[in-house]
C-alpha cells in the first residue's frame, strides 16, 4: 500500500480520534516515524478537530484558566485526591443574572401594565358608548318635555285643576284643555300608583243632567313620561274627573272612586 | 506549535508548560465537554478535572499508543461522563448521542460569539447531516468503532472511508491543508 492509499484509507482520522486498538496505533505511529506526509496529514486532521470542537465551546473566561491554574500549582505535591477547588464567585455572572432578573421583571410589568391600560381603554369605551346612549335618550326626553312645556303654556289652554275626592283627598290632577285646537292634556303626577289590575280613566262631564264620557284611559302608568297623558280632543265640557277603573275601563264612571274632578 | 514541540516543554511541569497546554486544548476539550453536559457550570467543572488529571498523570502519557491530544480528549470526555453519572443522569449510548455538537451552535446563549469561531460555526453548519452523525458519534461521544456502525446501521468498512471524506471537507472549507 503506498503512503497515499493509507492517508486516503481513513485510518489517520480514526487514529486522532483515539479509535484504533493497540496493535494499529503502533502501526500508525510507526508509519508517522518514517513517512514525514503522514506526519502532516496527522497534525492537519488533528488541527481540524481542535478547530470543530472548539468552534462549539462556550466562552472560556480568563477566570476559569486562572481557577484550574492555582488549583494544579496549590496543591502540587502529590494530593492524589482531586479536591474541588470552592466556587469562586463571579461578579460579572451574578451582575449578568441580576440584570436579566430586571430585565424580566421590568419586562413583566410593562406587560402588566399594558394589559391594564388595554382594559381601561376598553372600559372608558364602553363608558362613552353608554354615556353617548344616555346623552341620546336625555335629548330626545328633553325634546319631549319642551313639547309638553310649549303645549302647557299655551295661552289657549284653560287649566282646570281636579281636586281630590273622598276615596283619596290627597289625589290631586290638572287638566289643560287647548280651547282652539281642543286637545286635551292630564297631568297625572299628584295620583296614587293604581294597584294592578286597576286604570285611571278620564272623563268629560256635563252637569245637567250629569253626562259623562271617557275621554281616555291613563294607560301605562309608570312608563309615562312625567305622567302626562294626551287624551281625546273635548269640544264641550263642564267638567273633568278620573275614576279608578278594571283595566281595559267602563262604560260608565264607578262614582265610588272617583279619586279627583274639577270644574272648568 | 506540534504535540513534539508542546511535550518536552510540558514534561518540565511549570505554569509556563501549563498555560501553553491551555491555550492549545482548552476551547476543543472544552467543546467536547459541552456536547455532553447541558448546564454550562457543570461543564466547567469537568473541565477543570479533566485539567487537572491530563496534568497529574502526563508521564504517563505514552506517544506509542496514540496522540496526546486524542488521549486528552478521552480523559476530558470521560470527566463529561463521570459529571453526567453524579447528577444522576443516564449516560447509555442511547442517551448521549440524542443531541450532536452542532445543535450546541443552535443555542445562542452558549455559543462563544468570537470571531476566531464564528467563521468555523459557519462551515461547521455546511458539513452534512450523515457527516455531523458520523463525527458526532465517534468523536465527540467516543463510541467505538462497533456501536456507531450499530447506530448509523453502516458497515465498519464504508464509514472509515465516508468518515475520511467529511474531515477531507471540513478541511478545505476550513483550509487546513
Amino acid at each position: 500500500m503506498s503512503t497515499q492509499e493509507y492517508i486516503e484509507s481513513g485510518i489517520l482520522e480514526l487514529y486522532v480520534y483515539g479509535k484504533l486498538n493497540e496493535l494499529e496505533t503502533e502501526e500508525v505511529h510507526k508509519m508517522a516515524q518514517q513517512h514525514a506526509e503522514i506526519r502532516e496529514e496527522i497534525v492537519a486532521i488533528e488541527k481540524t478537530m481542535i478547530l470543530l470542537s472548539g468552534s462549539v465551546a462556550p466562552h472560556l473566561s480568563g477566570q476559569h484558566y486562572e481557577a484550574i491554574k492555582l488549583q494544579i500549582f496549590e496543591n502540587k505535591p502529590n494530593d492524589v485526591e482531586l479536591k474541588k477547588e470552592p466556587k469562586k464567585s463571579n461578579i460579572s455572572q451574578y451582575l449578568g443574572w441580576a440584570a436579566a432578573i430586571l430585565l424580566l421583571l421590568g419586562g413583566a410589568y410593562l406587560y402588566q401594565q399594558l394589559d391594564i391600560n388595554k382594559e381601561a381603554v376598553l372600559l372608558l369605551k364602553s363608558d362613552k358608548k353608554k354615556l353617548k346612549e344616555e346623552y341620546t335618550v336625555l335629548v330626545s326626553k328633553n325634546k319631549v318635555n319642551e313639547d309638553m312645556l310649549s303645549l302647557v303654556r299655551d295661552t289657549k289652554n284653560t287649566i282646570i285643576a281636579l281636586g281630590g275626592q273622598e276615596v283619596s283627598p290627597e289625589a290631586y290632577a290638572k287638566v289643560y284643555w287647548n280651547q282652539k285646537t281642543h286637545t286635551v292634556y292630564v297631568d297625572a303626577a299628584g295620583l296614587p300608583e293604581p294597584p294592578e289590575g286597576m286604570v285611571y280613566q278620564v272623563w268629560a262631564l256635563k252637569l245637567n243632567p250629569l253626562t259623562p264620557l271617557s275621554i281616555g284611559l291613563l294607560d301605562n302608568f309608570k312608563g309615562k313620561n312625567m305622567l302626562m297623558f294626551p287624551v281625546d280632543n273635548v269640544i264641550e265640557a263642564e267638567a273633568f274627573g278620573i275614576t279608578l277603573e278594571p283595566d281595559g275601563g267602563s262604560s260608565s264612571p264607578t262614582l265610588e272612586n272617583l279619586y279627583t274632578l274639577g270644574k272648568v | 506549535m506540534t504535540q513534539e514541540e508542546l511535550l518536552p516543554l510540558i514534561y518540565k511541569k511549570d505554569d509556563k508548560a501549563f498555560t501553553l497546554l491551555y491555550d492549545m486544548y482548552a476551547k476543543s476539550l472544552f467543546g467536547i465537554i459541552a456536547t455532553l453536559l447541558k448546564n454550562t457550570e457543570d461543564a466547567q467543572d469537568a473541565l477543570q478535572e479533566a485539567f487537572i488529571k491530563i496534568w497529574k498523570n502526563i508521564d504517563t502519557y505514552d506517544e506509542n499508543k496514540g496522540r496526546l491530544y486524542s488521549w486528552m480528549v478521552t480523559i476530558a470526555r470521560n470527566c463529561a461522563l463521570d459529571k453526567l453519572r453524579s447528577k444522576g443522569f443516564s449516560t447509555s449510548l442511547k442517551n448521549i448521542s440524542a443531541d450532536n455538537f452542532a445543535h450546541l451552535l443552535d443555542d445562542q446563549t452558549r455559543i462563544n460569539g468570537k470571531i476566531d469561531t464564528i467563521g468555523v460555526q459557519e462551515f461547521v453548519k455546511k458539513l452534512k447531516p450523515r457527516c455531523i452523525k458520523l463525527i458526532d458519534l465517534l468523536f465527540f461521544k467516543g463510541f467505538t468503532q462497533q456501536e456507531a456502525s450499530d447506530e448509523l446501521e453502516m458497515p465498519l468498512g464504508t464509514f472509515k472511508i465516508q468518515n475520511r471524506n467529511c474531515i477531507s471537507e471540513l478541511r478545505i472549507l476550513l483550509q487546513v491543508s
